[in-house]
């Protein structure tokens, strides 16, 4: 049953005595404008403002900086836009067991600020400015480090997460070395918010390096039209695996291709002691023409930004394939991409212009060399409408009977962000 | 006849002739696993051979309504493997094939009963490892690692199982195989998997990531006069911005009987040793040696000793290695525990293990893991003195208050099991219990994977509640995406 009576579920929102408003241009969730705005402030209100749609059923969808809101599929309903906006406390850093705890909606880049001030970071890269904790964790998403340090599932430690009863619940805590129950942490990373409203997380730290340097190259250059692709891909096994599995242990190995017939740039990031003694040696490897700085090329750690973004998640060998296939898919479909990411580690960002019709082809042409000849995925993270309906967005999720299963669990009555993601979960 | 009866004669029928045994005199020999407190012999043992026959047990299992365990080398510390006596226990000992090595890709695919340190052996001449290494690293097997998220010495830098697994293939308790990756969008649904005990299904096939051996790797032992020396050194040293790949900590007690057991010749006098391994990159690993030296001798460490060779290191690690073993030199008895608190509460949790010792007149060897603050405290006892058993085991559970009073865990590495669901409760509150019961009835809504584990108090899954019941059939069947 549909609860289509505002003033009910307006008034039961306010009952709450969480601040709450009507929503307005900008509130959208991937299209979807919810009625309703609350802005809780600590686990106990989110509870409270669940708890009231639970009574009237209404369905919410958490947002933290709102950057990825239009990302995933749009919510089946969305009567409440819950912001976390107003939970951007660091809760507790306790630098010396190199540990923080911090409220869903403190930015990464406030974090960072704080934990800096005692020579500490959360060893993650995050390559959408704004980006707040909790929105981290329910999209996943990550950057260059992953290659050394994981993703955010590897740092996350503790959890607290309010359901769509209205029951908090926190699993973890704030050691690193804890195998006692379930891990919630680790569903609720790449959740969407369809499992439970995250209201605070505790993550490992490490020592901010006591030096970084970028080591880039420029490779690939155009010769003749029947070269380039090929240059692209005899160079990775040629370059970047020397690289890889040197005990040099590089912290990201990266590559922008801002055009499929243009050059291709690499760059390398070696961090801590001795660094530049390190880089001076990959540069050994990499090439006399290779350039070694201490600030970044200008594109790391930013996701392309076109009309669609992707991402192609392989196993590393398979990227030498990859590549040229995704230069296919990009002269039949008549797409345009620009591709970025993390080559060590298999994880490609690819930024489209084109027309919708032309990107769906895209994307259905790069799914079907990815999912039929390397295992790997091609999810689309952002795109128009159209876009999205055509092409689909999950592609291949293998195990979705079981994460059915787990959402019917956590949210028997589909309230939390219902559809955003694969299969109607 | 039993239903269990009923069953083994299916099994029998499904399997190949010897992977049944209901030998009472066999039987007996899988009655516990490295926790020898609890005992139970399992009803009917099962040897199977591949991940179908995995499958086919388990589904039989929910046919007859009978639960099941499943087992790897049976050295697990907290019962986790603990057989049902009216239930099967699933053996995966006979599933040992490494079945790929990638180099290119970093990773290899293995069988659940392929033991931890085969996998390291089969890639360290092409100078690749697999990080995690618990102290039974060449008998456990990577299935029970999956099973308890197994972590060791070095998991301070490099994490734990679940950071080392990269997909698995598992037998769902409904007996379906399912495919886990990293590459899947949605619910981490791998990592939710690892470290769960065996209570959400049996891995059957792993895909472990493989790390590039180290260029150098450097270990020294400091000897200090007391553990709060030593517990400032460990401070200074993570403050000062290294991670070692291991720091680990002994007590007088815990070097005595090392000393007893071994003969590891550790510094005479020492109220404490400090063992800290560095390794990477040489610039590196030579530029916070010089740090950590100092940083000892600061902290007043009257001798240093520093690995020159593999020999050597060997032999600092051997005392350390030995500890729970040799604790049987000098004590009929021991309970092991495994808590873990932050690591600046480390003087005052030690204190306080101090107080209990006076007050029950038990004695308790400390050996941890210090850099990252798990203790593994070793309670003393004489089982032939009336009453100290239950002291000790007082000793144990007040520790693990005094874990979770100091914002810790029950357990850092060896699992909840059967041995500490009882404490749970303690440190997670009923609703987070409940929560974490949702992910198991998801799983196994009939409760009969490994049940009795983890959780104190058996739940049923019942319905899923609300209106809906159950996805569209062509969404289920994962031709149709709801929008």
């Amino acid at each position: 049953m549909h609860n289509q009576d505002m003033p009910d579920g307006w008034d039961a929102l306010k009952g709450t005595g969480v601040a709450v408003r009507t929503a307005g241009d900008g509130d959208e969730v991937a299209g979807v404008r919810p009625r309703w705005v609350a802005l809780p402030e600590s686990a106990g209100e989110i509870a409270a403002v669940m708890r009231a749609c639970a009574a009237h059923d209404l369905a919410a969808v958490p947002t933290g900086g709102g950057t990825k809101l239009h990302w995933g599929a749009p919510p089946t309903r969305c009567d409440v836009l819950v912001d976390l906006c107003c939970m951007n406390r660091v809760i507790e850093h306790a630098a010396g067991d190199l540990v923080v705890r911090a409220q869903a909606g403190v930015t990464v880049e406030a974090l960072a600020g704080v934990l800096a001030a005692e020579g500490q970071e959360l060893a993650l890269d995050v390559p959408v400015p704004g980006t707040t904790v909790g929105g981290l964790l329910a999209t996943g998403i990550a950057g260059p480090r992953r290659f050394r340090r994981g993703t955010a599932r590897d740092l996350l430690i503790g959890v607290t997460v309010v359901l769509a009863d209205g029951t908090i619940a926190k699993s973890g805590g704030k050691v690193v070395k804890n195998v006692a129950g379930y891990d919630l942490g680790k569903l609720l990373t790449g959740s969407y918010g369809t499992l439970g409203i995250i209201a605070d997380a505790t993550f490992r730290l490490h020592p901010l390096p006591a030096a970084r340097v970028w080591v880039t190259t420029t490779v690939a250059r155009p010769v003749t039209e029947t070269e380039r692709a090929p240059a692209v891909a005899g160079f990775l096994p040629a370059t970047v695996a020397p690289v890889t599995e040197s005990p040099l242990e590089p912290s990201a190995v990266e590559i922008d291709w801002p055009d499929v017939d243009g050059p291709c740039t690499l760059a390398v990031l070696v961090e801590g002691a001795a660094a530049a003694e390190r880089a001076k040696t990959l540069r050994e490897l990499t090439g006399e023409a290779a350039e070694v700085t201490e600030e970044p090329p200008p594109w790391w750690n930013r996701l392309p930004d076109d009309d669609a973004l992707l991402e192609l998640r392989a196993c590393p060998a398979a990227l030498a394939r990859v590549l040229p296939a995704l230069r296919e898919a990009a002269h039949a479909s008549g797409a345009r991409p620009a591709i970025r990411g993390s080559l060590a580690a298999g994880t490609l960002h690819i930024g489209l212009r084109g027309r919708p019709g032309q990107i769906a082809d895209f994307v259905g042409l790069a799914r079907d060399h990815a999912e039929g000849t390397y295992d790997g995925r091609v999810i689309v993270l952002a795109a128009p409408e159209e876009t999205a309906r055509r092409a689909g967005i999950w592609g291949r999720v293998g195990a979705l009977p079981l994460m059915r299963r787990v959402k019917e669990r956590f949210d028997p009555d589909h309230r939390l962000s219902p559809g955003r993601l694969a299969g109607g979960v | 006849m039993t239903e269990l009866e009923r069953l083994t004669a299916r099994l029998t029928a499904a399997l190949p002739p010897d992977a049944v045994i209901t030998d009472p005199v066999r039987l007996r020999t899988y009655e516990c696993d490295g926790l020898t407190v609890h005992r139970a012999t399992p009803g009917v043992v099962v040897l199977p051979e591949t991940a179908e026959q995995v499958a086919a047990v388990v589904r039989l299992c929910g046919d007859h309504g009978v639960p099941f365990v499943a087992r790897g080398s049976g050295t697990g510390l907290s019962g986790g493997a603990l057989p049902r006596t009216d239930g099967v226990l699933i053996v995966t000992s006979r599933m040992r094939r490494i079945i790929e090595i990638d180099i290119p890709n970093r990773r290899a695919v293995v069988e659940p009963g392929v033991t931890n340190l085969a996998i390291t052996e089969a890639v360290r001449d092409r100078g690749y490892y697999y990080a995690p290494d618990p102290s039974s690293q060449q008998v456990c097997s990577i299935g029970g690692n999956v099973a308890e998220n197994s972590g060791g010495a070095h998991c301070l830098k490099y994490g734990f199982t679940v950071n080392h697994v990269l997909a698995a293939e598992i037998v769902t308790p409904d007996g379906e195989i399912v495919e886990l990756s990293a590459h899947d969008p949605g619910y981490d649904l791998l990592g939710a998997f690892i470290g769960s005990e065996g209570t959400l299904g049996i891995a059957t096939k792993i895909t472990v990531r493989l790390s590039r051996a180290p260029e150098a790797v450097t270990t020294l032992l400091a000897a200090f006069t007391g553990i709060e020396a030593g517990g400032q050194a460990v401070s200074a040293i993570i403050a000062a911005g290294v991670v070692p790949a291991a720091i680990e900590m002994m007590d007088a007690l815990a070097i005595e009987a090392a000393e007893a057991a071994v003969h590891c010749r550790y510094p005479a006098g020492a109220g404490a040793v400090l063992i800290v391994e560095l390794d990477g990159p040489r610039a590196e690993v030579e530029h916070e040696f010089a740090a950590v030296e100092r940083i000892c001798r600061d902290s007043g460490a009257f001798e240093i000793r520093v690995a020159a060779s593999a020999e050597e290191r060997a032999a600092i690690w051997k005392g350390r290695k030995s500890a729970f073993a040799a604790v049987g030199r000098i004590s009929p008895a021991y309970i092991v525990q495994d808590g873990v608190v932050p690591r600046t509460a480390l003087p005052r949790v030690l204190a306080g293990i101090d107080r209990l010792q006076e007050e029950y007149g038990i004695r308790v060897a400390n050996v941890f893991h210090a850099g990252d603050g798990n203790l593994h405290p070793l309670v003393l006892f004489d089982d032939a003195v009336p009453g100290e058993a239950e002291r000790a085991e007082d000793v144990s559970g007040r520790i693990l208050d005094l874990c979770i009073e100091h914002g810790g865990s029950i357990t850092g590495e060896h699992g909840v099991g059967v041995d500490k669901a009882r404490y749970m409760p303690r440190m997670f509150t009923g609703d987070d219990l409940d929560t974490m019961q949702l992910v198991r009835c998801a799983f196994d809504p009939r409760g009969l994977a490994n049940p009795g584990k983890v959780f104190p108090t058996p739940r049923l899954c019942g319905e899923v509640p609300g209106v809906r019941k159950g996805a569209h059939p062509l969404v289920e069947a994962g031709i149709a995406e709801q929008f």
